[in-house]
């Protein structure tokens, strides 16, 4: 599959080199004009070239799912769960679900997923990393999703890790929907097991309530989650801090958001946790806040 | 012998300075009325049940050895009678929907969670904190692990409800980088009534730990109908300001937010008329204290 979109991109580039070229582009990158050629035509100082993939978790999670419930543990065979998968688990929801809350998932702190997670990773790099370009140098990884995951979620089917079909598949280098329990030290502990310096950019997507960053010194502390994530090698993170919306639909469909923290009263917790008359009291307060 | 762990949280910004790992001991001498975590009260095992989560697989009817598990229309009941809470149940639950509270650690095990933790405590200036349930209820367990996050360099904190015996609170605290104190009434008789047990001994223990020079915290749950009348804020007010050292004071404004936890248990949320104070009423308490020169902080 690399050696293919390797082949069409290199295809796309030379054809821009010959029939569309740049040169307003090349005008303002660097080299392009002391060089004398064009931006598609090896011009730029820099040629790099990056695939750009996504879905590490999605595909840890299935990963180990196989692993541990048909090859160390035999709770079913692979014929029963590849059935399941085919139907898009219908019929088959005690078994999806025994999945999902028995399988070591990514973003969790847990070596058994992590070591699968950077194995993944690691062999994304060795298939692509050091391909030649059209243009002298070479392809990278690149794990940045921006919303190719909730497309190529669309086009999939079912997956092992009980993901159903047409559900966005996980983005850039983030744990699965819903699959980090245990809180972003360990979402942020779990990606910095991967050696991000090899890649030409990860994503790391969290999510967090307005409630969670309320206060001055809360701020502060999330400025030091930030921190340590980068100590730990980390290149890029985001916060989602949630709307009323996302609160609603997680009352919609609770199991793609399992890790969705909230502040209650001098604690946090885990708005799938809480019953409807409390959500729907987070709920209130959430909209009092944005006026 | 060891406490049985019921929560174990991580990225605790609540619990003391910086990002913090809270341990949760469970058990606990008072039974407030209020009590965010009913599955902290007792020391034993207990059972989460979770209907909301059940598809009604009944894989739990089938493994249970006492037939203590029925369907009823509003999902499984056990018979508390016959369930003797060996979790079988809760292992063969595909969704989770029963879940086995409280879990045996060794000091060990838990060192090695609190270290994994540890890039984040380093960076933010935050440690571990000792919750519960009462921590001081299990002082040798305690004590060993406060002494073991001691030689690591760690932050401690110990979140207490004050009502353990004044010698090894005493013992704990030179162990202890900050208290997390909790004070909810001055008068005894009302103390008694909504937490099961007198406040002489927590009165006299928060005394005692101000003079000893301990970093405390105290903590005030502020609950209409408990404790939020002007007799019962001035008491509080004037207690403080006679406690010798300077204290940081937080008032936590009460919400019935347990309730969920009291059903998973099976148990009934009794909320009597404990009631949110408003802004209002939770800025009329702040001028209260600041009458005796004593700042204190909404939430935390």
């Amino acid at each position: 599959m690399v050696e293919q979109k390797v082949s069409v991109s290199n295809y796309i580039d030379k054809m821009f080199a010959k029939y569309a070229p740049a040169p307003f582009l090349s005008v303002v990158i660097e080299d392009c004009i002391s060089k004398g050629k064009d931006y598609y035509n090896g011009g730029p100082r820099y040629n790099t070239n990056y695939i750009q993939c996504t879905g590490l978790g999605t595909v840890t999670d299935s990963l180990s799912a196989l692993k541990k419930h048909i090859f160390e543990e035999n709770n079913f065979s692979m014929e029963t769960l590849l059935k399941a998968v085919s139907e898009n688990f219908e019929g088959n929801e005690k078994l999806r679900q025994r999945i999902i809350n028995r399988t070591p998932f990514f973003g969790n702190d847990d070596e058994y997923a992590d070591k699968i997670a950077s194995q993944v990773y690691n062999d994304l790099l060795a298939a692509i990393d050091g391909k030649p370009n059209t243009k002298g140098e070479s392809f990278h990884l690149n794990m940045l999703s921006t919303t190719c995951h909730v497309y190529f979620g669309k086009v999939l089917g079912a997956m092992p890790n009980g993901r159903l079909s047409g559900k966005s598949i996980s983005d850039g280098t983030s744990p699965s929907h819903g699959c980090d329990i245990h809180g972003p030290t360990n979402v942020i502990r779990s990606l910095g097991k991967l050696d991000q310096t090899k890649s030409g950019g990860t994503l790391l997507n969290l999510r967090f309530v307005p409630g969670l960053v309320k206060r001055e010194k809360d701020i502060e502390k999330l400025g030091h989650l930030i921190r340590s994530y980068f100590t730990l090698g980390g290149h890029h993170i985001q916060f989602n801090i949630v709307d009323t919306d996302t609160l609603l639909a997680a009352q919609a469909c609770p199991e793609d958001y399992k890790d969705l923290l909230v502040r209650m009263a001098g604690y946090s917790d885990y708005f799938n946790d809480m019953n409807a008359d409390l959500q729907q009291e987070i709920i209130d307060r959430t909209e009092n806040e944005t006026f | 012998m060891y406490p049985l762990i019921f929560d174990i949280k991580r990225y605790a910004i609540n619990d003391g300075p910086g990002i913090r790992i809270t341990i949760f001991l469970k058990g606990c001498p008072l039974s407030c009325k209020w009590c965010h975590n009913p599955e902290s009260q007792s020391p034993e095992k207990q059972k989460f049940y979770t209907a909301s989560k059940c598809i009604g697989a009944q894989d739990c009817i089938e493994v249970c050895p006492n037939n203590a598990l029925t369907l009823s229309k509003n999902g499984i009941v056990t018979n508390y009678e016959l369930c003797k809470l060996c979790g079988k149940c809760a292992d063969v639950c595909p969704t989770k929907a029963i879940e086995m509270v409280g879990e045996l650690y060794s000091v060990q095990q838990l060192l090695e969670i609190i270290e994994r933790e540890k890039v984040h405590i380093e960076q933010s200036g935050g440690g571990v904190t000792f919750s519960g349930g009462e921590p001081l209820m299990h002082s040798g367990f305690l004590l060993k692990m406060l002494r073991e996050c001691g030689k690591r360099d760690l932050h401690r904190t110990v979140d207490t409800t004050g009502f353990a015996d004044t010698k090894t609170l005493l013992e704990v605290a030179k162990q202890t980088d900050l208290f997390l104190y909790d004070l909810k009434l001055i008068n005894s008789e009302k103390h008694k009534k909504w937490t099961g047990v007198n406040n002489q001994l927590i009165l006299k223990n928060l005394k005692v730990l101000a003079e000893s020079g301990a970093n405390i915290n105290i903590r005030i749950p502020l609950i209409n109908n408990v404790n939020t009348d002007k007799d019962e804020l001035t008491k509080m007010a004037q207690f403080i300001s006679e406690l010798p050292g300077e204290q940081a004071i937080n008032l936590l404004p009460y919400h019935n937010i347990a309730k969920n936890k009291y059903n998973k248990l099976g148990a009934v949320y009794n909320e009597f008329d404990m009631t949110e104070p408003s802004e209002k009423e939770q800025n009329r308490a702040v001028k209260i204290f600041q009458s005796f020169g004593i700042e204190v902080e909404i939430g935390g």
